[in-house]
């Protein structure tokens, strides 16, 4: 078994015990990148002397005989929306392709002073505005599982990297579903980790109150590793949560027995795929069989949840991405008569069709006389799925559903469907908009072949509870396979 | 010909003196190198965001209690969304549904009159960079080392009437920020700024006329000029059959006149929402509380004791209040109870205001004590000393720290008031100077001031003038 096949706690132990350095394991990911990354595209921008430096750093570390954080030189590589200081991020827009930030987002300073090996900066839809990837500036990323489809998205780069042997683990950032749907349709793991846990510093927003970034992987017990490194208090980010964050690894389980699993009947309505129904229905079966009380349940709330998510995201989007003005960093159009032409030379030039989209839906939403009918009602409604979620958590412990109503599609199939699009992320918005933690596992495959993907949603700050569902389900399969056996 | 009446609203934006900006840690300094007080946060990077500074919050309730406003403990920031180069994030975080104060009111004194203004709301803001604009390079430039200073907007009624209110309105937020300690108010770097509505209606309406909103108004004195401009413009457009439109119009101090910025349809849309960023503020009630014990007397409460307590004019009263030190020099000075309150008020609007003017030095940091003062007026009041003499020994306490008492032995400017001495000396000098006693015998009156002076001369300035005027009246009389 190559390295790059590993898990980053198996690679852990191997780094300990000396049976591999952990220039070794650049090494192997690195010729992984080499040999695939043409047909996957998983990156923007390839970082291997940093790497290379990194892991050689972490081994003199080893040999020194220093205590090193348990993902020391891992390979990880970053979604592009999250700020590298001295590396481009370009959020996947013409706007920001020359943009190196002068600091590093919070998270990213965990994972330096882990000595975590950062393998490069992944493909996103434009601004984390998308499902697909396609709206990336740069280039389309490819499904590793099935060339001609879409990874999903935004986060597809940091899937498609994890599906396909890029990376060990990676960074992605989910506002509506941007890590659970790509993870689903890769057939990697992927944790919206409650809002507030994870510092958003250096995240550059999408949507301010609903964005929070979080791990991806191909074993629970990584996702955890990673969560617990990114997660905690950050005086830099108001809006993150000043409490304890219990040691998640530490307190993996593999038992449900008594655990109550609510089945959110509207998550398995029209539209869902049979084949997916069926494979959820099959894990639910065996949650059942080994203790687990399961119940169905229905969040009638939840069905207005799309529309309210679109309202407030958009909003969101329109204010966050305003400061794209030409006037300070990034793009500048090389030729305006005034002010107002180079603000809209520059803004036009700069972003995609799909970014304009949600921007004039935002700025439509807040304007005076629209902002009671559409921004307040939605954040009305937002508040109303909240307290469902809220009552049905004094009940459950962990609600199940698919992740999404079908598995990927084949490239430029939807990406002129705007609203087909939106409705992608139909299964994973409703725990978004209530700050829920949500887990994305493979849960089989349909008959193409490609991974299914089946979603758990935990209470406020029950990452613990989540995962260790998580991991009993991963247990009960024998583990994951993640990785791409075609490519 | 119709008889209108001005209405007037300020809207006053106060720069508070915190040591940091309000969202990050860069330092709150005016007129320091450009672009040398900033960081990612307020240069609005990408990915950075905002963290409340709580002193920012306290300032703000600490002048809302001063204003007498009602203090909200639950509040929100929003977002006030628009384009420009010296707003680096496209939108300034502000606040719109709910400010920290609302509801309050300010008593301000108007030609010995009181009057009372009601305060809609006091909010905090952000402030936005500069643009530097000069001949040396074509263009503009971008300064941010304003962006993210703290700001309260404090928002009026539109209760003044006059542009004589609108001006005791401003002073009086003036000398209550500096009293409270929470804003430099310096004009001339901007630290407060005000935004002015005018209408206009016929005297005896109950309604109010289409209002213009005044930008670019930059002392005190230009607001005044702003609003009888304004005022007269409205007028004369309603006399000439013409109607007011809504509109904001930049005030031009050079022109002495105002301009169409931008008219009811041209208005931003700002788009406010909650600013996601940042939690919903809590402030504890004790804290709250707290604060307002803090609040010292204010000026405008100050000014009514002093003409109430002491008799001192509107005009001597509100000069010694405009500034914290000749006031609280006035306050020690009064409790003594050593000398007259009229005579404390009168050096320190003389002599001492001459003295803080020429060295721009506060008196309080001299060795002219409050207890030192009244003796020094004390001596001149019980005839010991001559005022000219006072004043040589108050350049002597400044100069030497000595006490009054001693410096009038040293120098020996006690005056002579033995009135046997004192007429015995005249009499002396009524017979060696006879011609001028027949001057004045033959009407030329002012023969006696030379005798008096004489008199002086040969006392060699220590004899009372007053005592000695007597004596020579009455020996030219007999």
């Amino acid at each position: 078994m190559k390295l790059y096949e590993k898990t980053a706690s198996e690679l852990s132990e191997m780094l300990r015990s000396k049976e591999c350095s952990a220039l070794e394991i650049f090494e192997d990911v690195e010729n992984r990148i080499k040999s695939v990354e043409d047909r996957v595209g998983a990156y923007i921008t390839l970082t291997p002397d940093i790497a290379k430096k990194r892991a050689i750093e972490v081994d003199e570390s080893f040999a020194k005989g220093e205590k090193l954080n348990v993902l020391a030189g891992i390979p990880i590589g970053i979604k592009d929306n999250i700020s590298t200081k001295g590396i481009r991020t370009s959020c996947a827009s013409k706007m920001l392709e020359n943009y190196v930030p002068p600091f590093n987002a919070t998270v990213i300073e965990k994972i330096n002073n882990a000595g975590m090996v950062i393998m490069g900066k992944t493909n996103l839809d434009e601004f984390a505005m998308g499902s697909s990837t396609e709206t990336s500036y740069m280039h389309i990323t490819r499904n590793p599982h099935d060339l001609d489809r879409i990874p999903g998205g935004s986060s597809g780069g940091s899937t498609a990297a994890v599906a396909a042997g890029e990376a060990i683990l990676t960074l992605g950032s989910d506002t509506g579903g941007s890590i659970r749907q790509p993870a689903a349709l890769c057939g990697a793991i992927g944790l919206k980790p409650t809002y507030g846990s994870v510092s958003r510093y250096g995240l550059i927003a999408a949507a301010s109150s609903l964005d929070q970034i979080g791990p991806i992987g191909r074993s629970v017990k990584d996702i955890a590793m990673l969560q617990d490194l990114i997660s905690g208090y950050d005086k830099m980010d108001a809006t993150s949560k000043n409490i304890e964050y219990p040691n998640l690894v530490d307190n993996l389980t593999a038992n449900v027995k008594g655990m109550k699993i609510a089945v959110l009947k509207e998550f398995f309505g029209v539209g869902v795929d049979d084949s997916i129904k069926e494979s959820v229905y099959k894990a639910i079966k065996m949650y059942e069989e080994n203790g687990a009380e399961i119940k169905e349940i229905s969040l009638p709330s939840t069905e207005f949840a799309i529309g309210a998510y679109h309202i407030i995201a958009s909003a969101e989007a329109s204010s966050n991405l305003a400061r794209f003005d030409g006037v300070k960093y990034g793009l500048r159009a090389k030729e305006y008569n005034d002010l107002t032409d180079m603000y809209e030379k520059t803004r036009s030039e700069g972003f995609g069709d799909e970014v304009k989209r949600r921007i004039m839906l935002g700025t439509f939403v807040l304007s005076s006389g629209n902002y009671d009918v559409y921004y307040k009602k939605a954040k009305n409604l937002q508040k109303k799925v909240s307290e469902e979620f809220e009552e049905t958590f004094v009940d459950f412990d962990v609600i199940i559903s698919p992740t999404v109503a079908s598995t990927a599609s084949k490239i430029g199939e939807d990406i002129n469907h705007p609203v087909k699009m939106y409705y992608n992320d139909s299964c994973t918005i409703a725990a978004s908009i209530a700050g829920l933690p949500a887990i994305t596992l493979p849960c089989g495959k349909d008959g193409n072949n490609l991974p299914i993907g089946l979603q758990l949603i935990g209470n406020k700050f029950s990452e613990q509870t989540l995962l260790n569902a998580a991991y009993t389900y991963e247990n009960l399969c024998g583990g994951f396979n993640v990785l791409s056996q075609t490519l | 010909m119709k008889d209108f009446e001005i209405v007037v609203g300020l809207e006053v934006h106060a720069e508070l003196n915190t040591d940091s900006k309000i969202y990050c840690d860069c330092k709150n300094i005016f007129g320091l190198e450009v672009n040398t007080q900033i960081c990612p946060i307020c240069m609005g990077m990408p990915g950075t965001l905002p963290t409340l500074n709580e002193k920012v919050v306290e300032y703000a309730i600490k002048m809302g209690h001063a204003l007498n406003c009602k203090i909200n403990s639950v509040f929100k920031q929003d977002r006030k969304n628009y384009f420009y180069p010296d707003l680096p994030k496209a939108y300034q975080i502000s606040q719109a549904e709910v400010p920290v104060c609302e509801n309050g009111y300010l008593d301000v004194l108007v030609n010995g009159v009181e009057k009372r203004i009601g305060v809609t709301r006091i909010h905090i803001e952000e402030d936005a960079g500069k643009l530097i604009h000069d001949e040396s390079f074509a263009g503009s430039l971008v300064d941010l080392n304003r962006s993210g200073v703290p700001l309260i907007e404090i928002v009026s009624e539109p209760d003044m009437r006059s542009s004589a209110e609108a001006k005791a309105y401003l002073d009086t937020i003036k000398s209550i920020l500096q009293y409270l300690d929470i804003s430099d108010c310096k004009m001339q770097e901007g630290s407060i700024r005000c935004d002015v509505n005018v209408s206009v209606r016929e005297r005896g309406s109950t309604e109010f006329g289409t209002r213009c909103e005044m930008k670019n108004v930059n002392s005190f004195s230009a607001a005044v000029r702003g609003i009888e401009y304004e005022a007269k413009r409205q007028i004369e457009l309603i006399q000439s059959g013409g109607v007011v439109e809504q509109e904001t119009r930049r005030w031009d101090d050079a022109k002495g006149m105002s301009f169409t910025m931008r008219t009811k349809e041209d208005a931003h849309d700002y788009r406010y929402f909650p600013e996601p960023d940042l939690l919903t503020v809590i402030v504890d009630e004790e804290k709250i509380k707290k604060l307002k014990d803090e609040i010292p007397e204010l000026p405008n409460a100050k000014i009514l004791r002093y003409i109430r307590d002491f008799g001192i004019n509107q005009i001597d009263a509100t000069l010694i209040v405009e500034n914290m030190d000749k006031s609280k020099l006035f306050d020690d000075c009064t409790a003594l109870n050593i000398c007259t309150a009229k005579n404390i008020s009168n050096w320190i609007l003389a002599d001492i205001s001459k003295y803080m003017n020429e060295t721009g030095k506060s008196i309080l940091d001299t060795p002219l004590t409050a207890k030192r003062l009244c003796e020094l007026i004390a001596n001149v009041e019980k005839d010991i000393i001559s005022n000219s003499a006072a004043k040589t020994v108050m350049e002597v306490i400044i100069n030497e720290n000595k006490e009054p008492e001693d410096i009038i032995k040293e120098l020996g400017l006690a005056q002579n008031s033995d009135i046997g001495f004192l007429e015995n000396l005249a009499k002396d000098v009524l017979d060696r100077n006879e011609k001028s006693v027949i001057d004045y015998k033959n009407g030329k009156t002012n023969a006696m001031g030379y005798l008096i002076g004489q008199c002086m001369k040969e006392s060699k300035g220590k004899a009372n003038p007053n005592i000695v005027k007597e004596i020579v009246m009455k020996l030219l009389a007999n």
